[in-house]
């Protein structure tokens, strides 16, 4: 076939591509982050002393981090879905998670004597956390990947990871409501690791189903 | 060619623009126009992987249905150029990888490019003629009816007793059932 032929058919179909891909974007994630937040209800809940958790320094620090890493890799997501997609201070924006959680690492080591560490940093809620963040991060990994289907993203591994992340960032606040081991050795650990899982799957399934 | 490259980048977000609004003659227009560039991309790309130039029509067409089916990745209030040289290096790495090329030889600055008008060979074998050949028959009939035969939306729904809704969608389907069969040709 010609391609002038070929073009004429492209050009006779001008229906528009169904609703923007903003707004399709946006419903993902809040209905992702809703059926994650009914789920996390339905399983577990926040910790029964929450009313006295919040408002302690450890446990508030937890969501600073945690929204940290949600917002600018949301946004990223969302920039990586043109295939022209250039991240100029959003670059800058996700290391703020990094330097974030780093800085608390380092206060704790400061404000906590060293034969405290490896107790605080092992908890009690390590299976808990690695399990109940991936878990949590399904719903809205699975919209979101769902969504992004309509994107152009020139990678779809690194598309599919930042999916993840904001994934793993809403998880991960939900679940902070229900951990009662604050520390931040703790959340550098495991709450880490957790993420590190749904970036992986993130990045395995985007390479599947966000190619174009 | 350095002089005009700035003046069709204006004219390609504006063509872009109109058509997006409806008007199928400038789509139409950019498309042919967009084709140009992008030939000259894929063919300096496969000369330089040492693959022949055979089928670079089919990156071509590749390219162009893709530049149709994500046209609303396009930010409108950035440069056309250099969003359609984003998904032409997508589809040209992608063509050559799924040619065997081991090495990608760095493409051309899409802007700097000097469009190529496609060859008279009719291309008869090509990709989208066989993927096109596997599409539900009522699709088929009318992709062929509107590229091959030129005839046109409301010709086609008369033809075949259909609304011209109806043609549309067809199209539309047949149009990303299209794209998808050519991922699946990719390894």
């Amino acid at each position: 076939m010609k391609t002038a032929d070929f073009i004429a058919a492209l050009a006779a179909d001008p229906s528009p591509p169904g609703p923007p891909l903003s707004r399709r974007f946006l419903i993902a994630l809040a209905a992702g982050a809703l059926i994650s937040a009914c789920a996390f209800l339905a399983m577990v809940g926040p910790r029964h002393d929450i009313a006295r958790a919040i408002g302690t320094m450890r446990f508030d620090w937890k969501f600073v981090d945690t929204i940290a890493l949600a917002a600018p890799t949301g946004l990223t997501a969302w920039r990586l879905l043109r295939p022209d997609a250039e991240l100029g201070w959003l670059a800058a924006a996700l290391a703020a998670p990094i330097v974030l959680l780093g800085g608390s690492v380092i206060m704790e080591l400061m404000m906590v004597p060293s034969d405290l560490w490896l107790a605080r940093l092992i908890g009690s809620n390590a299976v808990h956390c690695l399990t109940l963040i991936p878990l949590l991060s399904i719903a809205p990994l699975a919209a979101l990947l769902l969504a992004m289907r309509a994107g152009a993203p020139a990678s779809p591994a690194l598309a599919g990871a930042a999916a993840g992340l904001v994934s793993a960032g809403i998880a991960a606040t939900l679940y902070a409501t229900n951990c009662t081991d604050d520390s931040p050795l703790f959340v550098a650990t495991w709450y880490t690791l957790a993420t590190a899982i749904v970036v992986g799957a993130g990045a395995l399934a985007g390479r599947k189903v966000l190619r174009w | 060619m350095g002089e005009s490259g700035s003046q069709s980048e204006e004219d390609w977000a504006v063509q872009m623009r109109a058509a997006l609004a409806g008007d199928e003659a400038a789509y139409r227009r950019l498309l042919d126009e967009i084709g140009r560039s992008v030939r000259a991309m894929a063919r300096g790309a496969f000369a330089r992987s040492r693959l022949g130039g055979a089928d670079v029509e089919d990156v071509v067409q590749e390219t162009l249905l893709a530049i149709h089916l994500k046209r609303d990745t396009w930010d409108g209030s950035m440069k056309l150029a250099p969003w359609v040289g984003a998904i032409a290096r997508h589809k040209v790495v992608d063509a050559l990888r799924r040619r065997g090329a081991r090495q990608f030889a760095p493409i051309d600055d899409f802007e700097a490019l000097i469009p190529a008008p496609e060859g008279d060979d009719p291309h008869d074998l090509s990709d989208a003629d066989r993927l096109i050949g596997q599409l539900p028959p009522r699709q088929q009939d009318i992709v062929r009816s509107i590229s091959l035969k030129g005839q046109s939306i409301a010709d086609t729904a008369k033809r075949l007793s259909m609304s011209e809704g109806a043609v549309r969608v067809a199209l539309h389907r047949a149009l990303k059932a299209l794209a998808e069969a050519w991922r699946r040709t990719s390894p």
